[in-house]
């Protein structure tokens, strides 16, 4: 797989942490495989939206990948508690379901942005590093300021 | 079953499968299934509900599911790993997705359903209803099967085409 240069913290120079929510462990996997290309470490996964809630409160990520499709609760209605409980949660929706009324539901209910599967890891790049904006720093330049 | 309704499926797996597998697939026999169902290997099925509602089947022998399968993850895997089911029902899930996200802008609502295994040895019988199409697309890794049994739900999305 490419790798990235590496996107890190900021305020700290460490590993953007994520939440990886998705209802398939092979996904999971695969988002898994391309955040660490970009240096991002996994902080948890959930395999629907309740437990996405309840691991956010505990882990409080960086960062949460987060599928539509899902059973008990769906990813936008999950998204939305998140972000209603904790306005400052970057939620990215990563879904194969991205029709036009998904999408606007999404950032209406609080995602940051959405990105259509099956995921190109220099999408999800470039997706990771607007959403985090100056929360995040490509690690070559996190060195030359160190 | 009208092409319409087809075509975005067809069009899905191409790129979802020629992506994954960083090759060109081709599509190859398309024929409607009359008998009931007979499942080829490690299949997935998704259901759909809403203006257009019925059931599509990925189905692949367990051969080609593991070639799919590592191909997708990027490692081997044996045909015996849980993760090859599990990557059938993904790539289920993408196709389906893909698909029904062109469908839902050209105006058609419906739900799609989490992928589930679909582990019985046959299936219910097509009807007039629910006539079932089963593509085959060719890749470098073996057959696809896609088996699609889809019909309007109600009078007005059908009348609307």
């Amino acid at each position: 797989m490419e790798q990235f240069a590496a996107v890190k913290r900021s305020k700290d120079g460490q590993p953007v942490q994520y939440l990886i929510v998705d209802d398939s462990v092979f996904a999971r996997k695969n988002l898994g495989r391309i955040i660490e290309s970009f240096g991002g470490q996994i902080a948890g996964e959930a395999g629907d939206g309740v437990t996405a809630i309840s691991e956010y409160d505990r882990l409080k990520p960086d960062i949460v990948l987060m599928d539509i499709t899902m059973p008990q609760m769906e990813g936008i209605e999950a998204a939305e508690k998140i972000v209603q409980k904790n306005p400052e949660a970057r939620v990215v929706m990563v879904s194969s379901v991205g029709y036009q009324e998904n999408i606007v539901a999404a950032l209406q209910r609080g995602a940051r942005h959405f990105v259509q599967k099956p995921v190109k890891p220099e999408v999800l790049y470039e997706v990771i590093k607007y959403v985090l904006g100056e929360d995040g720093v490509v690690a070559s330049a996190a060195g030359a300021g160190a | 079953m009208k092409m319409e309704l087809i075509q975005p499926f067809i069009n899905a797996a191409d790129a979802v499968l020629s992506q994954g597998l960083q090759s060109p697939m081709e599509i190859g026999n398309l024929t409607m299934e009359e008998e009931a169902y007979r499942r080829k290997g490690v299949a997935a099925m998704v259901r759909l509900t809403g203006d257009i509602e019925g059931r599509i089947i990925f189905d692949l022998d367990p051969k080609t599911a593991a070639r799919v399968a590592s191909h997708f993850a990027g490692t081997e895997l044996p045909e015996s790993d849980g993760l090859v089911r599990e990557a059938v029902c993904e790539l289920a899930n993408q196709v389906i997705g893909n698909a029904v996200a062109v469908l839902n802008d050209q105006g058609f609502k419906f739900r799609v359903h989490p992928p589930e295994l679909h582990t019985s040895e046959s299936g219910a019988k097509s009807t007039e209803d629910t006539e079932a199409l089963v593509l085959s697309f060719d890749t470098t890794s073996g057959n696809v099967f896609m088996n699609i049994a889809l019909q309007y739900h109600n009078a007005a999305a059908a009348a609307s085409r």
